[in-house]
């Protein structure tokens, strides 16, 4: 499915909770069941600094796309990362480079994008697109 | 005679709203308190009346402001009990106030070798500073550490103490832990071996009485915004005697007596410290904020929000899992909480959707978290305005939330 119509379904499954205690306990469904990383992959490589919460991010580049697991300690910001993932996973470069990642602001948390110390969803963000625009020289090299 | 927050609470129409459709409940006090409207109107009286630059003019709103910001001085002055109005610099609040202190006192007493002690339960602007200057002089850092009570651990002070040590910096009272510091008695054994004392008052000024001399603090900073006052200003006590050999921090106007390219010479204290035209409407709303924090009564004050601590505290200890931060017997304003199995970002977030200001995170106190080895804690803290029956409304929202996780 294309990136947009994942981030319509997002959208669509967030439009029925009218009540932000709805909305996130939701977020809190969809972390709790989150994969968990492996301990070994939860390493300084791989956090990203949010202020109060850890964020870890591993990439995997297999066959011209990056796939993406994540975790995070809270379990708000790891439902943000479970919905994150659903989009920007499995995606070539060249899309992520060019995403425009707009359900965050859609399904009403746009809070969690701004730039205040209070998580690392922004940072992980632009951790995604460096990703990208790495992977992308690499298979460009290839070619 | 006993505070009555309702009727302080009409003071307040900030705290009167509500927030996601919930009323608001405002325990972030301890991060900055909420200003009355008699500090709001003052400074619209400044701002609509006669604001002017002050110290230098000769017009009529210069010299009104001029009278209003000296007149604060004489307020702060009198407030902590200070020896005179030269012993009181004002700044831009408390972190401004330490760096002043650790940049011109290291200049004049600090050399390569020495040592300053900073306990482990500092916020980080009472740390940074000293690393800071530290790093400029040669000088070393030394840890009084706490016990996991959250109490300092005085007894290791007089073996920390070597003929090196030219200061202690320590909290008057714990941003995360709420210990009311035993400052007269760490006065006393710094004293005793010719150490200067640096007292970080930001937490305690607006709950407990607070003088100088008989703390026998050397400096004692603080800020307007945790006060009801004005945020952007701050104030630094300074034994006059010190100051007076303390280089100035800054160079500018105000606090220049003659300027030859040849050399200058500097005003007399308090102005030598005060280069710059200062936030004349934040000096004079402190002193708004003063008058208001006296009209209630310090003691007063005291009594209320030490009610709240012990009537919070005791219900929180009934929830499972949950662990408080700082038992110390002389806590004051703050609880920091973890509830076992969530975390502290978690809780925070959704209590602010049930319309609650807490805060949550490290607290600016990076040791203090490394000591009991957690990301960070929830952190309610009180103020005047808040009322028994806050403390019942949150409690249901709390469990609320736990049960979500």
């Amino acid at each position: 499915m294309e990136m947009e119509n994942i981030q319509q379904e997002i959208i669509e499954e967030f439009s029925v909770y009218e009540d932000w205690m709805d909305k996130y306990s939701y977020l809190i469904e969809l972390g709790n069941s989150l994969q968990n990383l492996d301990p070994k992959d939860k390493n300084d490589q791989h956090l990203i600094k949010g202020c109060q919460s850890r964020v870890w991010l591993v990439p995997e580049f297999r066959d011209g796309k990056i796939y993406f697991q994540g975790e995070s300690d809270a379990v708000i910001v790891k439902g943000l990362v479970a919905l994150l993932l659903r989009v920007v996973s499995g995606r070539t470069p060249k899309e992520l480079m060019n995403s425009d990642l707009h359900f965050i602001d859609a399904i009403g948390l746009k809070q969690h994008l701004s730039p205040t110390r209070s998580n690392g969803l922004l940072a992980m963000i632009k951790q995604i697109r460096l990703y990208a625009v790495a992977y992308n020289r690499i298979s460009e090299k290839e070619a | 005679m006993n505070l009555d927050p309702i009727k302080i609470r009409q003071d307040f129409p900030i705290l009167q709203q509500k927030i996601y459709n919930k009323p608001l409940i405002y325990f972030d006090s301890a991060a900055s308190s909420q200003r009355p409207l008699q500090v709001q109107e003052k400074i619209r009286q400044i701002d609509q009346e006669y604001y002017g630059n002050i110290h230098r003019a000769v017009h009529y709103m210069a010299d009104k402001a001029t009278a209003d910001y000296e007149t604060t001085r004489e307020k702060v002055r009198s407030l902590i009990n200070a020896g005179t109005t030269a012993e009181i610099i004002f700044t831009k609040g408390t972190t401004e106030s330490v760096n002043l202190v650790a940049w011109s006192f290291g200049e004049a007493f600090i050399s390569a070798g020495d040592e300053i002690i900073v306990s482990e339960m500092e916020h980080h602007s009472n740390i940074v500073p000293w690393q800071l200057m530290a790093g400029r002089k040669g000088a070393k850092i030394v840890m009084l550490p706490f016990n996991n009570k959250g109490e300092l651990e005085l007894d290791k002070l007089p073996g920390l103490i070597s003929e090196k040590t030219k200061l202690i910096a320590v909290a008057h009272v714990s941003n995360v832990l709420g210990t009311v510091n035993p400052v007269a008695e760490i006065a006393a054994i710094a004293h005793a071996r010719g150490v200067k004392l640096f007292v970080d008052g930001a937490q305690a000024i607006q709950h407990l009485p607070v003088d100088v001399q008989a703390l026998g603090a050397d400096f004692y900073a603080f800020s307007a915004h945790k006060m009801y006052g004005p945020n952007g200003v701050g104030v630094l006590y300074g034994r006059k005697e010190l100051l007076e050999q303390m280089p100035p921090y800054q160079g500018g106007g105000e606090m220049i007596s003659e300027v030859r390219f040849s050399g200058t010479t500097f005003n007399e204290l308090p102005y030598k410290f005060e280069a710059g035209t200062p936030n004349i409407t934040g000096v004079i709303g402190l002193g708004a904020a003063i008058d208001y924090l006296l009209e209630a009564g310090i003691e007063n004050i005291s009594v209320h929000e030490q009610a709240l601590l012990k009537y919070a505290t005791e219900k929180l200890m009934q929830i499972p899992g949950m662990k408080i931060y700082g038992e110390s017997k002389n806590k004051s304003g703050v609880i920091s909480f973890n509830v076992e199995g969530i975390h502290s970002f978690d809780l925070g977030t959704m209590l602010d959707k049930m319309g609650i200001a807490v805060r949550t995170g490290h607290h600016c106190a990076d040791p203090v978290m490394q000591h009991f080895g957690i990301p960070g804690t929830v952190r309610m803290s009180f103020g005047i305005y808040n009322t028994r029956e806050e403390i019942d409304a949150f409690l249901p929202a709390l469990k609320k939330v736990i049960s979500l996780f």
